[in-house]
C-alpha cells in the first residue's frame, strides 16, 4: 500500500489517467466508535470515460468520491487527480483546485433558491471571479444546449425536478472542469427524467479531456457507463466494462 | 459573490425581515432612549442657553450647577468689573419664589432678575408685550409654558396680577423660554425687583455675567477673574458641561437610561442573532455546495459579514429614522424631552455594528466549520 510518505511520482502515471487512487483508507471516529469507511481502494479513471461507482448503501461510494473530488482527506493512501497529488496539497490550494477543475452534480441539486436558473448555472464562474453579466450569459448558453433556453429566469421552485437537475448539470460543466463528479444524479427523479439526465451527462459532459464519475444505486443507468466499479464494505469488489463503450478493465 | 450573499439573504423574506426587525428594534430603542436622555440633559442647562450675549458666568467657587445657588455679596460685581480682561459685567439673580395667585392658590416659580440698566440676560422669544415694558412698575415677564400651567386653557392676557413675597407682580409680556428640568413657571424681572420678590437674604447676587474684551480668549479671561477675585468663572459652554456632569454623576438618570439602552442592545442582538443563525442553518447545504465548488473560507466569511452589514445598514436606517420620527411627532402634543445630536447617531451606529457582528458570529463559526463533503450526504 502506498502511503502519504511515499507518493507516486506524477510522471509515473500514464498520461491518459485522470484519477489515480491507490491504497486509500478512510476511518471515521476513534476507539469503540471507529468506522472503516474505506479499506484500501485502488482505482484508475482515464480521461474520456464515464465510470459508475455502484454498490449498496454504506459501502463507501460517497466517501470515495468525496476524496477524489478533494472535499475529504483520506486517512491513508495515494490520490492523484488530474496530475495533482491531493494528499500533499494544502487546503488552500485544494479549494482552488476544486474551483478550477471539478464539477459537481449533487443528489439534491443544491441550487440556490434565490437565484434564477441562469444565475445558478453561473455560480462556478462567479466563484472564479467572472463578471456577473458575462457569467450569466455563458451559463445561459449552456442551459440552452440542455434544453432550458426558455427557463433561464425561472427560480428553482418554478422548475420540475428534472429541470432542476439539468440546471445542476449546467452548473457542473459551465466552467469546463476536467473532472465531473455526480452523486446519485437520478435518485430524486422518475425513470424518464433519470434517463434524460444520464443521456445529457453522457452526451454533453463526457469529453475526451474530461473524466466523469457517477455514484449511483440506480441499476437502470448502468447502460450509460464505460465501466462500472462495484463497491462493497469499503472495497472495490470488481470493475466491469459498461454497456456504453468497452474499456480495458481496471487493474484493481 | 457579495451579490450572491445579498440574493441569499433576501431570498428568505420571513427570516430576512426577522433579522431586520431585530436590528430596527435595537436601533430604535437605543437612538430613542439616548435622545430622550440627551433631551433631559439639555433641559438642565436651558437657563444657561437662554442667556445669550455674555460669554462668562462668575459664581461662588462651590457652585456645582446652574440651580446650585450660593449668593455673592453685591460688591463682587465690581471686583469682576475690575479685572483687566473684562469688557463689561452685570448682575444676574436666580432663585425660587412662591407666588400667590388671584384665586389664592400658590405656585412655586423660578425667579430670574436681569440687569436693570442693560437688560442683559433677558429672554429672546418675547411674543406678547415687550421687553421695555419690564421697566414699568411691578412688571414681570412669564414664560408661556408657565402661563399655561398657572392658567390652563385660558387665553394669553397681559396685566394679570399675582403676588410674590407680598409684593404685586403684573404680567407685561409672555416669552418662549426653554423648558427647565424643574418644570416650574419662569418669571423674568429686573434685578432690583427680583431681590424684593425673593425671600430676604443677606447676600442676593447669584451670578455675575461678564463679557471678555474683544480679541481675548474667554477661557483665559475666566482664569484671570478666578486669580484676581477667588470666584469661580466659567465660559458659557464650560458651565453647561459642568451642570450636565453634575446631573450625570449625582443622579440615577444615566444608569436608568443605560439599562434601557442595554436592554435594547441585548434583545436586538438576541432576535437578530437567533434569526440569523436559523437563516444560516437553513442555508448550510448551500454554503457547503459553494465551498465544494471552490469558494474559500475567506470568501464565505466575507459573504456572511456582508449579509450582516447589509441587514445592519437597513436596520440602522429604519431604526434611527423611526426614532427621529418619534421625536418629531411627539414635539407638538407631549412634553417629552427629545434631542438627537450627531453623537446619538454615532453611538447607535456603533451599537448596531456590534449587534450584527455578534449576531453573525455563531453563523460564521457554523459556516466556516461546515465540511464541503456535506453536499454528498443526501
Amino acid at each position: 500500500m502506498m502511503t502519504t510518505d511515499q507518493p507516486r511520482p506524477n510522471n509515473a502515471l500514464p498520461s491518459d489517467v485522470a484519477v489515480h487512487v491507490r491504497g486509500v483508507t478512510k476511518d471515521f471516529g476513534t476507539g469503540g466508535s471507529l468506522t472503516k469507511a474505506l479499506r484500501g481502494v485502488d482505482l484508475d479513471v482515464p480521461y474520456g470515460e464515464m465510470l459508475i461507482l455502484a454498490g449498496p448503501s454504506g459501502c463507501g461510494k460517497t466517501t470515495l468520491v468525496s476524496i477524489v473530488a478533494g472535499t475529504l482527506a483520506p486517512t491513508d493512501g495515494d490520490v492523484v487527480v488530474l496530475g495533482k497529488n491531493l494528499i500533499a496539497m494544502p487546503n488552500r490550494l485544494k479549494v482552488r483546485f476544486r474551483r478550477d477543475n471539478v464539477g459537481f452534480v449533487f443528489q439534491s441539486y443544491n441550487l440556490l433558491p434565490a437565484l434564477t436558473a441562469a444565475e445558478n448555472a453561473a455560480v462556478p464562474l462567479l466563484i472564479a471571479g467572472w463578471r456577473r453579466a458575462r457569467a450569466v450569459e455563458a451559463a445561459s448558453e449552456v442551459l440552452d444546449t440542455l434544453g432550458l433556453g426558455d427557463r433561464l429566469t425561472r427560480l428553482p421552485t418554478e422548475l420540475s425536478g428534472g429541470q432542476q437537475q439539468r440546471v445542476a448539470i449546467a452548473r457542473a460543466i459551465v466552467h469546463q472542469p476536467r473532472l465531473l463528479v455526480c452523486d446519485e444524479p437520478t435518485s430524486a427523479l422518475d425513470a424518464k427524467n433519470g434517463r434524460i439526465t444520464m443521456e445529457l451527462i453522457a452526451r454533453i459532459a463526457v469529453q475526451p479531456d474530461r473524466a466523469v464519475i457517477v455514484v449511483t444505486h440506480d441499476s437502470r443507468v448502468y447502460s450509460f457507463a464505460d465501466r462500472i466499479a462495484l463497491m462493497e464494505d469499503g472495497r472495490i469488489e470488481s470493475v466491469e466494462a459498461g454497456m456504453h463503450q468497452a474499456h480495458p478493465a481496471n487493474p484493481a | 459573490m457579495l451579490w450572491i450573499a445579498w440574493k441569499m439573504l433576501i431570498g428568505n423574506r420571513v427570516k430576512y425581515l426577522g433579522i431586520v426587525f431585530g436590528v430596527v428594534f435595537a436601533a430604535l430603542l437605543i437612538a430613542q432612549q439616548s435622545s430622550i436622555f440627551c433631551g433631559l440633559m439639555f433641559l438642565t442647562v436651558s437657563q444657561i442657553r437662554d442667556v445669550e450675549g455674555p460669554g462668562i458666568w462668575v459664581m461662588d467657587p462651590n457652585v456645582q450647577f446652574i440651580d446650585d445657588i450660593k449668593p455673592l455679596p453685591d460688591t463682587d460685581l465690581f471686583r469682576v468689573k475690575g479685572v483687566s480682561g473684562v469688557e463689561w459685567a452685570v448682575r444676574f439673580y436666580k432663585g425660587l419664589a412662591r407666588a400667590r395667585m388671584e384665586q389664592g392658590e400658590f405656585h412655586q416659580m423660578i425667579l430670574l432678575g436681569i440687569d436693570d440698566a442693560t437688560l442683559v440676560g433677558a429672554p429672546e422669544g418675547i411674543f406678547m408685550g415687550s421687553l421695555a415694558d419690564l421697566r414699568k412698575p411691578h412688571a414681570v415677564l412669564l414664560d408661556d409654558a408657565g402661563y399655561k400651567q398657572i392658567w390652563p386653557g385660558e387665553p394669553y392676557i397681559l396685566g394679570r396680577v399675582f403676588e410674590m413675597n407680598d409684593r404685586r407682580a403684573v404680567v407685561v409680556g409672555i416669552t418662549k423660554a426653554s423648558r427647565t428640568f424643574q418644570t416650574f413657571p419662569i418669571v423674568y424681572t429686573l434685578y432690583s425687583r427680583a431681590v424684593l420678590f425673593a425671600p430676604p437674604e443677606r447676600k442676593v447676587l447669584s451670578f455675575v455675567l461678564a463679557q471678555p474684551r474683544p480679541g481675548l480668549n474667554a477661557t483665559a479671561v475666566c482664569q484671570e477673574i478666578t486669580a484676581q477675585t477667588g470666584l469661580q468663572a466659567l465660559t458659557r459652554e464650560a458651565f453647561m458641561q459642568k451642570t450636565i456632569r453634575h446631573f450625570l454623576a449625582k443622579t440615577g438618570i444615566p444608569v436608568n437610561f443605560a439599562i434601557t439602552v442595554l436592554l435594547g442592545f441585548i434583545v436586538g442582538t438576541a432576535i437578530a442573532g437567533q434569526t440569523f443563525y436559523l437563516f444560516t442553518v437553513e442555508n448550510i447545504k448551500q454554503f457547503g455546495a459553494l465551498k465544494a465548488m471552490g469558494t474559500s473560507n475567506w470568501t464565505i466569511l466575507v459573504m456572511v459579514l456582508a449579509q450582516a452589514m447589509q441587514v445592519g445598514a437597513i436596520g440602522y436606517g429604519l431604526g434611527v429614522g423611526l426614532a427621529a420620527l418619534f421625536g418629531w411627532g411627539s414635539r407638538g402634543f407631549t412634553k417629552l424631552a427629545f434631542f438627537m445630536p450627531w453623537q446619538v447617531l454615532a453611538i447607535t451606529a456603533v451599537a448596531v455594528f456590534f449587534i450584527v457582528v455578534l449576531a453573525s458570529l455563531l453563523s460564521i463559526r457554523r459556516v466556516l466549520v461546515v465540511d464541503p463533503a456535506i453536499v454528498f450526504r443526501g
